[in-house]
This record gives C-alpha cells, sequence and structure tokens, in this order.
C-alpha cells in the first residue's frame, strides 16, 4: 500500500435514515423502525440526525412483499419523473414521495446516507449490500462494522453489475447501504435475526459519530463478493420451474461452487449439475421472492477492494 | 393361548392426496403435480396393473391461490369445511375459498356421507420446526396411527408426530375431514414460497409410504398393534401485543425458537421483548410446544400451540373384507 495515497476527503453524514418495510414480510426492518419511531434513544448519536422510516406501509399493513410492483426495483429515472397520476401503480407513486422526502437522487440536497433493512430465506448471515465499488465512505464503515461485529462474520456482496444492477430505495441517498440478514421466513420474527440487524446498526451509527467528530480512518482492504450472473431454476416449456436447489447447494451461501458439483434437484430425483467455466460463490440461494424474478441463486467471484484513508471535509 | 383381538375396518378403496390447499406451501404442490406428470406418463403406457384395489386422486385443492402464491385469496380454505360453512348458500359475495370448499365437498365428500373419500391426506409446510407431523381429530382412528406407526419406522432420520386436535366432526374445519379418515401431514420448516429439496423429499416418502401401507392393508396384511405417543392439543398462546397498534412486542425465545416437541416447563422462556426482558410460561402444567413461530398464525393470534402428550394403545388392524383363514 502507498504511504503516499491521499486521504479522501467526504462531507459530514448529517443526515441519516433507516428504512424498514421497503418489503412489507421481512420483519426484522419493520419491527425495528416501528420500535425506534416509538423510542429513538437508541439510534441517537452527537451531531447526526437519524430518521427512522416504514417505506411501504400498504405492503407492511398487508404483509406482503408488496402491493402493485416490487418497492425496491422502483426508483428508476422513468418511474421518479413520470407525471404523477391516478394511473401509476403506488409503488411507483410511493417511490415519488421517498424521493422527494430523502432526496432528490442526485443532488446535493439528498440524505447522506440510507440504511435500508431486509431480510431474506436464503442462509446468508449478515450481508451489507454496495452499490458502488468507488464509495470509499461505505468502504470504510463496513471495514469498522466488521472490525466490530468480530469474531461473528459480515459479509459484502458488490452488485455493480451494468445490467443486474436495479434502482432501490436507498439509492436516493448519496451514501446507499443495504442490510440483509437471514435466513428468515417472510412473515416471521426471529429474535436472533433481529438482534443481529440491530447490532449491525448499532455500529455503523457508531462509525457515522466517530466520522463527523473528525476521526480520520486509514486505509484498509475490504474483501467483497461480486455478483456476476444470475441463475435461474431450470423450466419447462410452461414456464414452471422443474428441480429445486440441490441438498447439497441448500444453505450453501457464500461457499464456493465448482464445476462439475450438484446444483439442481428435478422432482423425480435426478442431479443437474453445475456446468459454468470456474468457481462460483453463490448467494441469495432460494429466495422466496426471486422465484418470480427468475433466480435461484446470484453467482458471485471473490475481489479485494481497497479503500482510501478518509476524514470528514 | 391368548389371541389379541385384531380390529377388521372396510378397504381404503379410495384415497386422496392434495396439495396447494395454502398456495404458498409449495412442497404439496409441486408434489402433486409431480404426481399427475407420473400418472399421466403410466396411462399412457401400460394399464392399470392394481386390479381397482386402490384408486388414488390428486388435487390442487386452491389453483388462483397457487397462481398468486398466496396463503389463499379471501379467506382460509383450510378453514371452510365445517358443516355450517359447507351448506351455506352461495351467493355473489361468498368468498372465493367458501366456493371452492363445497366444490371439493363435492368431489371428495359429502363430508360425513357414504359416498366420501375413504382416505384424504392433505398435504401442507410450515415454518416451525416439526419435522413430519400427522395432524387429526382422533385419538382412536386405528388406520391413520397405523399409518403413522408404519411412517416412523420407513422414515427414521426425521422425526415423525402424531398430533390430535379434539374437535367433534360437526366443529371440524379442515379439508382432510372431509372424507372418512383423513389428516394433514405437516413437513416444517420451510419458508413459504420456498421449495426446499429435503423438505420436499421426506414429504414424498410420507406420501409414497402411506400409499404402501393402504396397499398392504387392501391386500390382507395383518398391521400388529402396540403402543404410540399421541400429542393432545390443549391451548395455544399468542405473542404479547401493543393495547393501541396490536404490533407484537416481543418474538419467540432464542431458547424457544425451533425446539417444536421439546417439554416446556411452567418458568422456562417464551418471549424476549424488543428491551430485552424475558417473558416465562406461567402455567402450571408441563406441555409440549408446536407451531413455534408459524408465519401464517400471526394473524390468527398464535405464537406456539401446546400439547399433552400420553401413550395411547392401538389394536392389531386387517382389512374386513379378506376371508378368515383358520390354521
Amino acid at each position: 500500500m502507498s504511504s503516499f495515497s491521499s486521504c479522501q476527503s467526504v462531507r459530514e453524514a448529517r443526515r441519516v435514515a433507516i428504512f424498514g418495510g421497503t418489503h412489507g414480510n421481512e420483519l426484522s426492518g419493520v419491527t425495528l423502525v416501528h420500535l425506534w419511531m416509538k423510542n429513538g434513544t437508541e439510534i441517537q448519536r452527537r451531531g447526526v440526525e437519524t430518521r427512522p422510516f416504514i417505506t411501504n406501509p400498504r405492503a407492511v399493513e398487508k404483509c406482503s412483499r408488496y402491493v402493485d410492483t416490487d418497492l425496491n426495483r422502483a426508483f428508476t429515472p422513468e418511474n421518479l419523473s413520470a407525471p404523477a397520476d391516478g394511473q401509476l401503480p403506488y409503488e411507483v407513486l410511493r417511490a415519488q414521495e421517498i424521493n422527494r422526502m430523502f432526496g432528490p437522487k442526485g443532488s446535493p440536497d439528498a440524505y447522506d446516507v440510507i440504511f435500508d433493512l431486509h431480510n431474506t430465506t436464503s442462509n446468508m448471515g449478515c450481508t451489507l449490500i454496495l452499490e458502488s465499488s468507488k464509495d470509499h465512505f461505505n468502504l470504510q464503515m463496513i471495514n469498522y462494522i466488521q472490525k466490530a461485529l468480530a469474531p461473528a462474520s459480515c459479509l459484502v456482496l458488490l452488485n455493480e453489475h451494468p445490467l443486474l444492477k436495479y434502482s432501490t430505495a436507498r439509492s436516493v441517498a448519496k451514501h446507499p447501504v443495504g442490510l440483509e440478514v437471514g435466513p428468515q421466513p417472510q412473515g416471521v420474527l426471529r429474535s436472533n435475526i433481529f438482534e443481529s440487524m440491530r447490532e449491525i446498526l448499532k455500529h455503523a451509527l457508531d462509525f457515522i459519530e466517530l466520522f463527523n467528530e473528525g476521526v480520520e480512518f486509514p486505509p484498509c482492504s475490504v474483501p467483497v463478493f461480486r455478483v456476476s450472473e444470475r441463475v435461474d431454476y431450470p423450466r419447462d416449456a410452461n414456464g414452471n420451474i422443474m428441480a429445486m436447489v440441490h441438498p447439497n447447494l441448500q444453505d450453501c451461501d457464500w461457499e464456493p461452487l465448482n464445476p462439475g458439483d450438484p446444483m439442481f434437484q428435478t422432482f423425480d430425483g435426478k442431479t443437474i449439475r453445475y456446468q459454468g467455466s470456474g468457481t462460483i460463490y453463490p448467494t441469495f440461494i432460494n429466495e422466496a421472492a426471486y422465484y418470480e424474478k427468475q433466480q435461484a441463486f446470484v453467482a458471485t467471484r471473490r475481489e479485494t477492494l481497497s479503500a482510501n484513508a478518509v476524514r470528514k471535509a | 393361548m391368548e389371541v389379541e383381538e385384531v380390529e377388521r375396518l372396510p378397504r381404503l378403496s379410495r384415497v386422496a392426496v392434495c396439495g396447494g390447499t395454502h398456495g404458498n406451501e409449495l412442497s404439496g404442490v409441486y408434489l402433486v403435480r409431480e404426481l399427475l406428470k407420473v400418472k399421466k406418463k403410466k396411462k399412457k403406457e401400460e394399464e392399470d396393473e392394481d386390479g381397482g384395489a386402490m384408486s388414488v386422486l390428486l388435487v390442487l385443492s386452491n389453483p388462483r391461490a397457487m397462481q398468486q402464491c398466496l396463503r389463499y385469496i379471501d379467506t382460509d380454505l383450510n378453514r371452510c369445511f365445517t358443516h355450517a360453512c359447507l351448506i351455506g348458500p352461495t351467493l355473489d359475495k361468498t368468498p372465493y375459498e367458501m366456493r371452492r370448499a363445497r366444490e371439493l365437498n363435492a368431489m371428495l365428500g359429502p363430508k360425513g356421507s357414504a359416498g366420501a373419500m375413504d382416505l384424504i391426506c392433505d398435504l401442507h409446510n410450515t415454518t416451525a420446526n416439526m419435522g413430519l407431523s400427522l395432524i387429526t381429530y382422533s385419538d382412536h382412528d386405528w388406520i391413520c396411527m397405523h399409518i403413522f406407526r408404519h411412517l416412523q419406522r420407513q422414515i427414521p432420520d426425521t422425526p415423525v408426530r402424531y398430533i390430535h386436535y379434539d374437535v367433534t366432526s360437526k366443529e371440524s374445519y379442515s379439508l382432510d375431514s372431509v372424507g372418512k379418515h383423513g389428516f394433514a401431514m405437516e413437513v416444517g420448516p420451510q419458508p413459504h414460497g420456498v421449495v426446499r429439496s429435503n423438505i420436499y423429499t421426506t414429504m414424498k416418502s410420507g406420501v409414497q409410504y402411506m400409499l404402501d401401507w393402504v396397499h398392504f392393508f387392501n391386500s390382507g396384511v395383518i398391521f400388529d398393534g402396540g403402543f404410540m405417543d399421541v400429542f393432545t392439543v390443549v391451548k395455544h398462546i399468542d405473542y404479547p401485543r401493543d393495547g393501541e397498534t396490536h404490533n407484537i412486542t416481543a418474538a419467540i425465545h432464542p431458547q424457544l425458537q425451533d425446539r417444536d416437541f421439546c417439554l416446556l416447563r411452567p418458568g422456562d422462556p417464551l418471549f424476549q421483548t424488543f428491551s430485552g426482558e424475558t417473558l416465562r410460561y406461567t402455567g402450571s402444567e408441563p406441555l409440549y410446544p408446536f407451531f413455534i413461530n408459524e408465519s401464517a398464525y400471526y394473524e390468527k393470534g398464535i405464537a406456539l400451540c401446546l400439547a399433552r402428550k400420553r401413550r395411547v394403545k392401538i389394536p392389531s388392524v386387517r382389512d374386513k373384507a379378506t376371508h378368515f383363514q383358520p390354521c
């Protein structure tokens, strides 16, 4: 590492939001945000305004992922600029409202940091999701969180893929961070999952407080899993799935899948093997919400990102 | 020489296997679809060899809910089979599942009549860690209980249990109550909207061994009696809730989570509030919990169910129609 690498000046993170209920049936985030809306003491830090917020209240009310369309795919430029009339899906209108309250996306007035709280049926443990490999503030925050949680692990998923990345609710902020904790069934609140998410946020807010006080964070390396492709279930001519995630792959998120390894098992017991050219690291294995998005798992590759030193401007 | 009496019971000629009663409980959905595929293929290839000893009807109970991968569209189908629900008038405003229940009753029943299916096996999944559980309304239905014992012996690596809801025939509300004999085959843990290969395989084995048992029974095999454990439901406990919003204020305690069928004693942890406090079981009787943290039961006000366990003696059984051969 070069001893001459510059320290990046980053604006203070004064305005922070915590989003829960972006998917109404992912209950850790819904519960935490409700808790903090009632009593926000736990999330208060010197020099930071931390705002807990339920992004999709109608979906939360129904305990469903969404009402008309997935809110966490709705923040596209087209949607955000569409004329608001009665014809727009609920979540598109909601995206526009959220963009007004916490954005506008891409502008200097946007919130500094948004944490978006999610659960998954996949065995992903604690995962932080990044949308950019060049956001050094985020990389440093993640490094801080990981050190604070050790020996418990918290892995990093980087989705910068031009075709597979999507327009999330958190993308409204300058520094968007996704928190994904699993496994937890939809519509269920598991105590251990809830407490894990709570602890990640505690350390994240501690970092922001320290950063705003002027602490300089030295250069560091952040190992990540970079999204490389989406793998669907084998399907028949009518689009019905013909096989399930193989028992050898089920629950093995982040573990290497090598060419020739079992990948799917048909309903009559045959094994379908991975035929790719190199080792991949699958994640989001058997996520309930992704059956309709044609995704059995996401293939990733391991990479190490370098974070510059950061200090508040 | 003492000869133990053998209970002679009518042959089980007509069996139904139902999946998708809740549209997001996917093992049953995919298993019934697979069995339909196999049946269709078999029909093309060969004549029915069985000679008519047993017919198996495969049913996808709630197709509209399955299509949307929801538990139900208007109301829970598996609560629509009481006599009162079944005989009511069908009007424009009648919920979809009520209509469907009446259709299923006509197809598989009518409930309580001589024309009803001999045996209904209704396939379900749960988010609770319940292994394979047979859920019935009777603790003296020897057919269901022998099937249970057979499954328990044939599937040694999965816990298999027998749960009994002490509800009268008139008040019984689920699809399996339409048949002369019936049970729900509940397999978990599996999130709703997901099919886990191990859970699917367990369910597939369960159905296969059940059908094997029925085939042997119809062929005159005598099944020896003995003893088995029955879990009879006593009550359920709801989550603590906020007086105003009705939102839950605690989660199942980490020491109780996933411990279905592990004895819960007075004073044992039940819930953990969001401020970290432990709420304990204050009942006077130790009971066996199950359906711990089932996602579909939040709206029904059930955090867990509690049952008493007792040893029940079951007689030997054989098919009534087989002639007695004196030796």
